[in-house]
């Protein structure tokens, strides 16, 4: 087994800078600098001025194998989440065919081992095709090959309320969570854009903020009666903040992610009328991005997830109507949120661990996954450059597709280095 | 001017100059034989029409035979664009085929901003017959032309557009053009059919029509857009017509000088009753046709000027 | 006052005072009313008939049709002239060419200006087109082509307060104020009281 030898890094951005020997997978030693001794064979990396953080996990991430190996594969999304500082992934279960399955499910899991580039996790449908009709084989998913965790009919959501019920109640035996795209179909029909005055002077159909807010509101007291735990996507909207802030205050055993989109970007970019901006749920105001950065600080929201959405170019360079939504995260969350949340102070590397490993880790209920950054803890870790800065370029991103809204920015922090249990996964925004 | 995509935005300076324009044109042509002028001769102009709309499409094909432009028709039926071809494509290739200006209508807000930016680097021009909820900049014009013409100005006017605001474009563009034009403008309509963040609008909104009709310069009535209606928005087209229709009782409330509008197509005795519809108070018929004049005024403005 | 040293101000040199304009406008009235048999036998009932084509008798008085800008008050100040020397009131409008114009695609564009052909109309009626400078004869051909959308004149005639050469077309005044040999750098402007405040004809050299 190799060896490496980290030197100069600063564990969470905090304190004198250690040197830190990684060895058979785990972390061997951490020391003050120069007093860590490793054997002439070990690999050196020179982190001087780098904060090191556990490897970050993504519980909503769109792989898009099987279907659309035209816009991503197992392979080019590993590559992504890697270079992003990622060391584990959860694919959502809207391919084709959907993973409502063990098949499917086991398929994704094995071409992530081959690939190798991070633990990617397959999501399980709730319902079968997403159809919102009746239960997935949620058990044999669970207990099967791929061990599903997570189950989600993102995309669409779980709106049947008895059959939202039925799955958070079928969910406690086995624990496993459901997470839930909050969004009333029956409150966003036609819905193209963040229900506001952008929307309205622009023409777009509007995404009411209370299509979130009421399913949100809904499934914490169906959660609260079935004893279950839920888990919400993506949440976008002031209102779900406060309804988070109440099911957490009566116990409901609620869990909620934000995205960096939504952390960052308005429906000012309504504007513009491109696709690339179309994401659903929508870019909210202004106010919405300000009160979910303070619900991440607050812990209110637990963590960030992605909703990396690779769309090929023909999706996404039409009018907006036509446009699939969705938008590339893997590469760019670490960078937003050091840009919404470090910069502004909200959050300090620490908090980023939090928010961005340890959190959604214990969401998932992965054992090996945001831990301490410890002796004898598995070397599941990302160094980031705090102080560097990138631009950003669709094209050169990892992904197939080229769909991120931050093409042109400049941004802050840079990944120097993710480490999947010992292993360079990514280098110098390099992957093998 | 390079396209007309929107009147949001459209300065007054601009705008004037594009109703001096039509009105200069309307005289010009008044009572003459031969309608028409050399001054687009050799330019191509397209209509891409997503939806159906016979007067619109119609009065953009007269205003530029009038003006000598070739005028080619594409309608989403019989062409590649019913074979699935995307919008950027279609826009590239009648682009490439020659077209100095494209006139689109779609039903995706926002569709001519993509076209117009697609063709950035192309001479060709872009103006918008309607997209989606968004705007009809060419509706408005000839609304604002047809009450310059009637009230003799429009500045201090005060203006009801009266209905289905939410899903009309011609709403929203009469909205940015005549505030933009100093005039005073009220929205009725149920409090379904009033768009979200409406307050920070340059307009007051009503919900009662009667209380604002004595006071009124001139009512805009809307069509009723089935078509973009998703759930009741009101109980009955019976209830809609008591609340909101330009009867005949509503006409007498109006001052004597105040003028009627409806862009078209009217739904008689449900928004308007006939005899108002039919009434000389109606500008219906002089809108129709200052809308060639406008639309001429705006291919004068997209495509005789420099190139830019 | 000299210009300030160092500025590289061209030379502006006035061609015609204001007295210079309302004389030359006076020598043109008669030359009109010369050509066009105005001193004849007239018959100012059918001046605004419009119907007096077809019959037998005395012919029509001609229809002055400026050319905007200056083209306009300038026929207007003709016709009043002529009025004066010969008793007959000549109608008098104006012609805006615009929109027939073959340069269009070269300048930014161009607001229209008023067309008012007077009420008796074009048809079998001598016109006299009316502009300030006569130049490269460009303006004068969009004038006629307008002008046949209005109708059939019996005849065209041209007047022109200052004709400065360098035609491209084949197109001659029968009316000039002035004949200012220029070259082709230098510019011809014409003031005049109801569109510039004074009247006057300058030349600027390059």
């Amino acid at each position: 087994m190799t060896e490496l030898l980290i030197t100069g890094a600063r564990p969470y951005g905090e304190g004198d800078p250690v040197d830190v020997l990684v060895a058979d997978g785990v972390i061997a030693e951490i020391g003050e600098r120069g007093a860590v001794r490793a054997p002439s064979s070990a690999e050196v990396l020179d982190a001087a001025g780098q904060v090191l953080l556990p490897g970050l996990v993504d519980l909503h991430t769109h792989l898009r194998e099987p279907g659309r190996e035209d816009t991503e594969t197992i392979e080019s999304g590993s590559r992504a989440a890697a270079l992003g500082g990622y060391t584990a992934v959860f694919a959502m279960a809207n391919t084709d065919p959907v993973a409502d399955n063990a098949l499917v499910a086991g398929h994704v899991l094995r071409r992530g081992r081959e690939v190798g580039l991070v633990d990617v996790h397959p999501v399980g449908a709730v319902t079968v095709g997403l159809a919102g009709e009746r239960l997935a084989e949620i058990g044999t998913m669970a207990t099967g090959e791929a061990g599903v965790r997570l189950f989600s009919d993102d995309g669409k959501c779980v709106a049947d309320p008895l059959l939202m019920r039925r799955a958070l109640e079928y969910s406690t035996s086995l624990g496993v969570v459901i997470a839930q795209h909050a969004e009333e179909p029956r409150l966003t029909d036609g819905a193209q854009a963040h229900e506001g005055e952008g929307a309205s002077r622009l023409g777009y159909v509007g995404w009411p903020a209370s299509a979130e807010e009421s399913i949100v509101a809904r499934d914490c007291v169906l959660a609260r009666h079935a004893g279950a735990r839920l888990h919400v996507c993506h949440v976008s909207t002031t209102g779900t903040v406060d309804v988070l802030s109440w099911a957490k205050g009566l116990g409901v055993d609620v869990s909620a992610e934000v995205t960096p989109h939504h952390l960052l970007l308005t429906d000012e970019r309504l504007e513009t009328y491109d696709p690339v901006n179309k994401v659903n749920p929508p870019l909210r105001a202004q106010r919405d991005t300000e009160r979910l950065r303070q619900a991440l600080a607050d812990g209110v929201l637990d963590c960030v997830a992605t909703d990396h959405a690779p769309h090929a170019e023909q999706d996404k360079s039409c009018e907006w109507d036509a446009a699939r939504p969705g938008m590339l995260g893997l590469q760019t969350a670490l960078s937003i949120v050091a840009d919404t949340m470090v910069r502004t102070g909200l959050l300090d590397w620490r908090g980023v661990a939090r928010v961005m490993s340890e959190r959604p880790a214990e969401i998932a209920g992965l054992p090996d996954q945001g831990r301490p950054l410890a002796e004898g803890e598995p070397a599941n870790l990302v160094l980031v450059d705090p102080d560097a800065e990138w631009t950003v370029r669709g094209g050169k991103l990892a992904s197939i597709a080229d769909n991120t809204p931050y093409d042109g920015m400049r941004l802050p922090a840079v990944v120097t280095a993710t480490l999947l249990r010992g292993r360079l996964t990514a280098r110098e925004g390099k992957s093998d | 001017m390079r396209d007309l995509l929107t009147t949001d935005g459209l300065g007054r300076d601009e705008a004037t100059a594009i109703l001096d324009t039509a009105d200069e044109l309307k005289r010009t042509l008044l009572g003459r034989e031969v309608r028409k002028l050399p001054t687009l001769r050799g330019r191509t102009v397209i209509t891409m029409f997503y939806e159906n709309s016979t007067r619109t499409r119609v009065s953009f094909e007269i205003a530029g035979k009038w003006m000598s432009a070739d005028v080619v028709n594409v309608s989403a039926g019989g062409s590649s664009v019913g074979k699935g071809e995307s919008l950027r494509d279609t826009a590239l290739t009648l682009s490439a085929a020659g077209a100095d200006c494209v006139i689109v209508r779609h039903p995706a807000s926002g569709a001519p901003h993509r076209l117009s930016g697609w063709l950035a680097d192309t001479r060709t021009s872009v103006v918008n017959a309607g997209d989606g909820m968004h705007e009809h900049p060419t509706q408005a014009l000839l609304d604002a032309a047809t009450l310059r013409e009637r009230l003799g100005g429009i500045e201090g006017r005060r203006i009801a557009i009266v209905g289905d605001v939410l899903h009309s474009r011609v709403a929203r563009s009469n909205v940015h053009l005549l505030t933009t034009l100093g005039a005073e403008v009220v929205l009725v309509a149920p409090p379904t059919l009033v768009p979200r963040g409406v307050e920070q609008w340059p307009v007051t909104t009503a919900f009662d029509l009667d209380s604002q009709l004595p006071g009124l310069d001139a009512v805009m009535m809307l069509r009723v857009q089935a078509e973009r209606m998703r759930g009741g928005f009101f109980p009955s087209a019976r209830e809609y017509s008591i609340a909101y229709g330009l009867s005949e009782k509503r006409l007498a409330m109006l001052p004597d000088h105040a003028v009627v509008l409806h862009p078209g197509p009217m739904l008689r005795g449900m928004e308007i009753a006939s005899p108002v519809a039919d009434s000389p108070r109606a500008a219906v018929t002089d809108q129709v046709s200052n809308g060639v004049h406008v639309r001429m005024a705006v291919l004068y403005h997209l495509l005789a000027g420099e190139e830019l | 006052m000299a210009p300030p040293r160092g500025a590289a101000a061209p030379a502006e040199r006035e061609l015609l005072s204001a007295g210079d304009v309302a004389r030359t406008i006076a020598r043109m009235a008669h030359q009109v009313i010369e050509k066009t048999a105005l001193d004849g036998p007239v018959s100012p009932a059918a001046a605004d008939s419009g119907a007096g084509g077809d019959v037998a008798g005395p012919p029509l008085p001609p229809v002055l049709l400026g050319i905007p800008t200056r083209g306009t008050p300038l026929a207007h100040r003709l016709a009043a002239r002529i009025e004066e020397f010969s008793g007959v009131a000549v109608p008098a409008g104006a012609l805006d060419v615009t929109l027939y114009r073959d340069d269009l695609r070269r300048k930014p564009t161009r607001p229209l200006e008023e067309t008012d052909v007077p009420a008796g109309g074009i048809d079998d009626r001598v016109v006299i087109l009316v502009d300030d400078v006569l130049f490269s004869g460009r303006t004068v051909r969009s004038a006629l082509d307008a002008l046949s959308d209005h109708g059939r004149p019996r005849a065209v005639q041209l007047a022109a307060l200052v004709d400065r050469g360098h035609r491209e077309l084949p197109i001659r005044a029968d009316y000039v104020g002035k004949n200012v040999p220029t070259s082709r750098t230098e510019e011809v402007s014409v003031l005049l009281a109801e569109t510039d405040g004074r009247d006057a004809v300058l030349i600027r050299g390059q």
